[in-house]
């Protein structure tokens, strides 16, 4: 079995904590949580860190709460947690769907929401969504704290705007009166992404009033579909809008061919989840209204 | 760097001095002598490794030893009670849940926590649940009657308790 | 729970004792006082001019205890191995390096990460070469020569073989109504047990005696193979197979690991353990199929099926280490013509190296059957498409009929038993076939894409006649013994090895059924040379035809020893005796008889014996196969396809298996679920791909995708029983009969789900890009880097 090389190893008691480890060990530490991602990549060696900073014992970011309308995940959150919680499921089902096709559930169990957002996999559901209800990402440092827009927080493949020093510590979603849903194709039960789309619409009378589309797995610039955002919005929340906006996301994405897929399959993949979630999105809408009628 | 971890596994306490790189799983094995859980693969995929890590079931093959210092760890070798195997070990004995045995100890505690936090699972709840390990023998179709099989158990003997104390206070 | 059958039926298993206890003893649990590690080092190219292998960091490592190379190994004649097709393969890499994870250089370290720590200190300068990586570019004229250590060698051609009657098959061509041709890939796949293999050395240096505890499915041709390749005297060669996670065929050759485990034991005078990860496991042991194959099905127009020809290109990788009987290097390809009454037929395969992992014949093939079965059953279905038949209609009417069993294939086989048509109505009755036409016709008048796959096979397994089938000249016969302890307690040595199989019940349950002695008063005993008679091992579906028969055998023969010593003891002639389930008693005085168990303790006694009966109840025995033994099923594949996505649901899977006679039906059913699996994964997700530059692409279990419990249906199964009439219990083995059956199954439906957009193939495996490939009509090639 591969095991990883030699580092330190210190246990952050605080944020704080974290934040002077970070600055003791400076850019060749890492900062574990669920492990997940980080853990496999040292067994097998593509990546060295000299120190890791266990968070772990940071409860006060795994939680989930709701603050001044804006749903506030702690960036220690687990998958798993995140997937039970009645919370998230009742104001962004979205992410439900998602946490239900990411990785399995003993993984969802360890693995953790800040976790998965920074090592920013190109393919990460997570990443995704987020982008698509337009969460924002805080983060601390010894000089303070700062919120970035998620759809800023890529850098690019496995790169994001965290530095060396700073601690990805919640993630925060303002909450509206939305529904949003999201889909993946896999080659097989917790496999990455071939292609994955997650939508949020908000409707006014048959009107796309907004909409957000994130998309993983596609190459789409930090993990959504702007062109095809600003076309939907304003005009029906019809089939053929939704067909023409996910055409649009395909044009505009730019996945790359692997053993999951040739580039022109994952793009008609985009075109039709994309098509999908909005649909899901709607009928999902459209469910809550009627019921808050019928109540 | 070595450090010394204080680890409660299986409700015994070990101390022992381990690098800081050293896995959960070769901690249970190597260290303690734990050989029951498995290792298959070296990318959290195949889950012969899950243990329980303060009673929720992980890949010991990704977590590190230290960071269960201070913790508690059940593995299968803590399924068997003074009052005989666990219900689960029994299902899996019963179903022919298992054939060459490599997977089972992981399937066990996966399944052990499966029925403590869903007592009636369905068969998509039992495949849903170990999606994230892998058995090369059996199909997962005798894995599957051998959770349900459990479950039932289990329900049976609860139901029975609940009719015995009915006929109690009739009495 | 159910209780122990006296003998034959279902009974709980034996070893699961230990097993859910996680008191399994497999080789990575096997620690031994001052053990040391190894690791390996391999190759990142696929093929590599070694220029020079600097060492010297590695050595000065603190918890270094040696480091081998291929300088190391030549220097001990051990540099190159015999593999089991007569070729010679490198244990350490000496000239070149050949596929990407050959075996470069082995470091034996005090723990297993400083072992790993010491792998990077190794400084390999390798010179890289144009590497053959498309099995159909290997014979061209400019490709690279792999081989060159071998002499006179001037292209990567390994063999040509042939077999049926080429000009009646032509006549036959050429005169047919309709004639169907299609190319098919049986893509490179993994068995990928989920132990990875490995072992413990331990050369007792006083002694001389070497103990190997590894993962092998055949002990004793190991211990005949370590002692032809180390030059140890055989009688100091110990191995021990303990538990073993799964074999599948991936565990039947020796791999240089553990040749490199041996050697730094006799280096360091330490046991050395290596286990490989799995990484290792998947990218340098023993692959499977690798076949390219293109097929031709002649009939006339109303679908009576007359001929076949077949041409397979087979990718042997870098070295020939293919495990099959020497006189076989198509394996038991040569079973192409399947279930089915036809007039001719021809078969020509050409071996080839390549710049991958040798090896060809593994995860449950029934030496390639496995290959040719997917052949044929597709062959009928793409026939069926052409003459726009039922496939289920065109089967019934070309499969075998039971009246011609025994029957001599057209390729030169005897299937010994069969009712074929009673398999396939069974299946098609359990699948309720109409119904589910006439729902896939209404589906599609939805649009929805709904498949209906059927596939029909007949394997043969049991190698093996030993006139005919030998592995590096052992040939395939089983020993046994048995010992009946004076209390009527009975010890079964065994030469073949479980694997998960589940032998110590089942072998058990055979002699209690011999015997009429409880299955818990009989202690199976295999998996260790010292302790066990001389056998070829469990692979191929051959314990129960062949270790199953010679258990029976010596157990009658225990039986009739029992019979002279009752005689003794009843004071009566041993021809006046009958037998009855666990007694001999005296003819036509029922009361009048002596038990097993009574009789044992009489033969350890002072009882005088006729003067040529020693005493003791114990017997050997060697079973020596008369034939094969041809199980056969007929399966039904159900599955959705999201036409949007191209991605597939198995919804059902009716499997009708015919093994013969059921020793314990509940195991038999477990090892069809299993192989079901399998049919799933190597049919949707299973394949090794290989860049251009022949980097591995399913190195790892991110890549190389096993099918988990939600990809599984629940399997349905239902059986029929005909007895083999040549094995002493009319049964037939079962264990790959599932792997072999179910991918062309799955397949089929596949293809039959696609049927509106008229796609009439699509290779393995059929992942969503594969299946929307398809129905763009630009086929993915699943072998290659997709682009």
């Amino acid at each position: 079995m591969q095991v990883p090389a030699q580092f330190r190893y210190e246990k952050a008691v605080s944020v704080e904590h974290a934040l002077t480890l970070l600055g003791r060990y400076g850019p060749e530490s890492r900062v574990v949580a669920g492990g997940h991602s980080l853990i496999p990549m040292m067994k097998l060696r593509l990546a060295q860190p000299e120190a890791l900073i266990d968070i772990n014992d940071l409860h006060e970011l795994a939680i989930i709460s709701v603050e001044r309308h804006v749903l506030c995940i702690g960036a220690l959150t687990r998958h798993a947690d995140l997937l039970s919680s009645a919370l998230v499921g009742e104001h962004f089902p979205i992410f439900h769907d998602a946490e239900r096709v990411i990785a399995d559930p003993v993984v969802r169990n360890r693995g953790t929401v800040g976790g998965s957002l920074c090592q920013a996999d190109p393919s990460e559901d997570l990443s995704a969504a987020f982008a698509a209800v337009r969460g924002e990402a805080v983060i601390v440092s010894p000089e303070g704290r700062r919120t970035v827009p998620v759809r800023e927080f890529f850098l690019g493949p496995y790169q994001t705007v965290v530095d060396p020093g700073e601690l990805l510590v919640q993630l925060r979603v303002p909450i509206r009166s939305s529904a949003s849903a999201y889909q993946k194709v896999e080659r097989r039960a917790g496999d990455w992404a071939v292609a994955a789309a997650g939508a949020e619409l908000v409707l006014d009378d048959g009107v796309v009033a907004d909409a957000g589309i994130g998309l993983a797995a596609l190459g789409a610039p930090n993990f959504h579909a702007r062109e095809a955002e600003s076309f939907l919005v304003g005009g029906p929340a019809t089939d053929e809008r939704f067909a023409e906006a996910a055409r649009i996301a395909a044009e505009h994405c730019n996945p790359i061919a692997d053993q999951r897929g040739p580039e022109e399959y994952k793009r008609h993949l985009a075109k039709t989840l994309v098509t999908r979630v909005l649909s899901v999105a709607r009928t999902r809408w459209h469910g809550l209204h009627s019921g808050e009628k019928a109540r | 760097m070595i450090m010394e971890i204080t680890v409660e596994v299986n409700g015994s306490s070990y101390t022992r001095s381990v690098e800081p790189r050293l896995l959960l799983v070769h901690f249970l094995r190597d260290e303690l002598g734990l050989t029951g859980t498995h290792w298959g693969c070296d990318t959290s995929n195949c889950g012969t490794c899950v243990v329980w890590l303060d009673d929720v079931p992980v890949k010991s093959c990704t977590v590190l030893a230290v960071m269960a210092d201070g913790h508690s760890v059940r593995t299968v070798e803590g399924l068997e009670g003074a009052d005989g195997l666990d219900p689960v070990q029994q299902g899996f004995m019963a179903c022919h849940g298992l054939q060459c045995g490599f997977c089972t100890p992981g399937m066990l505690m996966t399944a052990r926590w499966l029925i403590d936090h869903n007592p009636a699972p369905s068969e998509a709840d039992i495949r849903e649940a170990i999606s994230g390990q892998l058995c090369r023998c059996t199909g997962y179709e005798n894995i599957v009657r051998s959770v349900r099989w459990a479950a039932e158990h289990e329900a049976g003997l609860r139901e029975r308790t609940v009719e015995d104390a009915g006929t109690e206070v009739q009495a | 729970m159910t209780t122990a059958p006296v003998g034959h039926g279902t009974m709980l298993r034996k070893e699961d004792a230990r097993f859910i206890r996680g008191r399994g003893t497999y080789v990575d649990d096997v620690t031994l006082p001052g053990m040391l590690y190894g690791a390996m080092l391999r190759s990142p190219y696929a093929h590599a001019r070694i220029a020079s292998i600097d060492i010297s960091a590695a050595r000065a490592h603190p918890k270094v205890r040696a480091v081998l190379t291929g300088d190391t190994l030549a220097g001990l004649n051990l540099a190159w191995m015999p593999t089991l097709s007569g070729d010679v393969q490198a244990v350490l890499a000496t000239d070149k390096v050949r596929f990407q994870g050959q075996e470069v250089a082995f470091v034996v370290a005090e723990d297993r990460y400083a072992a790993r720590d010491a792998l990077e200190l190794i400084d390999v300068d390798y010179e890289p070469l144009p590497a053959v990586i498309d099995a159909r570019q290997a014979l061209a004229e400019d490709a690279p020569v792999i081989r060159d250590d071998l002499e006179g060698r001037t292209d990567n051609h390994i063999f040509d073989w042939e077999t049926g009657d080429k000009a009646a098959a032509d006549e036959v061509f050429a005169t047919a109504e309709v004639v169907s041709k299609q190319d098919m890939l049986y893509p490179r796949v993994h068995p990928a047990p989920l132990e990875t293999c490995g072992a413990v050395a331990h050369l007792d240096k006083v002694t001389g005696k070497l103990t190997v505890w590894t993962t092998t499915q055949a002990p004793h041709a190991h211990r005949t193979l370590y002692a032809i390749v180390a030059g140890l005297p055989e009688h100091k060669i110990r191995i021990i197979s303990p538990d073993i996670g799964g074999g599948f065929g991936n565990k039947v050759g020796i791999y240089p690991g553990y040749v490199c485990a041996v050697v730094g034991s006799i280096v360091t005078g330490k046991p050395v353990k290596w286990m490989e990860d799995r990484s290792e496991n998947l990218m340098s042991t023993s692959f499977a199929r690798d076949y390219h194959m293109h097929g031709e099905i002649a009939s006339t127009r109303d679908g009576k099926i007359l001929g076949l020809r077949v041409q397979v290109l087979a990718d042997h990788g870098a070295f020939n280490g293919t495990a099959q009987p020497t006189k076989f290097p198509a394996g038991f390809f040569g079973v192409f013509t399947g279930s089915y009454d036809l007039t001719a037929a021809h078969c020509s395969v050409t071996g080839v190296y390549t710049n991958k992992a040798p090896g060809g014949v593994a995860y449950a093939c029934s030496f390639r059957i496995t290959e040719a079965v997917y052949l044929v059953e597709r062959l009928v279905d793409v026939l069926a498409f052409d003459l726009g038949m039922d496939p289920a209609e065109l089967r019934r009417k070309n499969l075998l009929r039971p009246e011609q069993f025994p029957y001599p294939s057209r390729t030169g086989w005897e299937y010994d038993s069969g009712d074929y048509p009673r398999a396939l109505e069974t299946a098609l009755d359990l699948a309720g076939y109409a119904g589910l036409r006439a729902e896939q016709r209404e589906k599609r008048e939805r649009g929805e894409l709904m498949g209906i796959g059927i596939s029909f096979f007949t394997e043969a397994v049991g190698a093996g006649p030993r006139k005919h089938m030998d592995i590096l000249g052992l040939g395939m016969a089983d020993g046994a013994e048995l010992r009946v302890h004076p209390t009527g307690k009975a010890v079964l040595r065994l030469s073949c090895q479980s694997q998960g199989q589940g032998h110590e019940t089942t072998f058990a349950q055979l002699v209690a059924e011999q015997l009429g002695i409880p299955p818990d008063d009989v202690d199976v005993v295999h998996g260790d040379t010292d302790q066990t008679p001389f056998g070829l091992g469990t692979y191929g579906s051959r314990s129960t035809p062949v270790s199953g028969a010679v258990t029976v055998m010596v157990a009658r023969k225990v039986r009739e020893r029992a019979r002279i010593v009752a005689s003794a003891m009843l004071e009566v002639s041993p021809d006046d005796l009958e037998w009855e389930k666990g007694r001999w008693f005296v003819r036509g005085d029922q009361a009048s008889g002596r038990t097993i168990q009574e009789i044992a303790l009489a033969a350890h006694s002072d009882l005088e014996l006729p003067e040529d009966v020693e005493g003791h109840l114990d017997a050997t025995c060697v079973y020596n196969p008369p034939n094969l033994t041809y199980p056969f099923g007929a399966y039904v594949c159900v599955v959705d396809v999201d036409a949007g996505t191209g991605q597939v649901k198995v919804r059902r899977f009716v499997a009708v298996d015919d093994c013969g006679v059921r020793i314990n039906p509940m195991i038999v059913e477990g090892q069809i679920h299993g192989g079901l699996a399998d049919g799933i994964g190597m049919a949707l997700m299973q394949v090794m791909a290989f860049d251009e530059d022949g980097n591995h692409l399913g190195g790892s279990f991110m890549d190389y995708l096993l099918p988990t419990a939600k990809e599984c249906p629940s399997w349905e199964l239902g059986e029929t029983v005909t007895p083999s009439p040549h094995h002493p219990i009319g049964a037939k083995g079962i264990g790959e009969s599932a792997t072999v059956g179910s991918p062309p199954a799955v397949v089929n439906a596949v293809i039959d789900a696609l049927r509106p957009y008229g796609v009439r193939h699509a290779d393995m495996p059929l992942t969503p890009a594969a299946v929307w490939s398809a129905v763009q009509g630009r086929p993915l090639r699943t072998d290659l880097a997709i682009t």
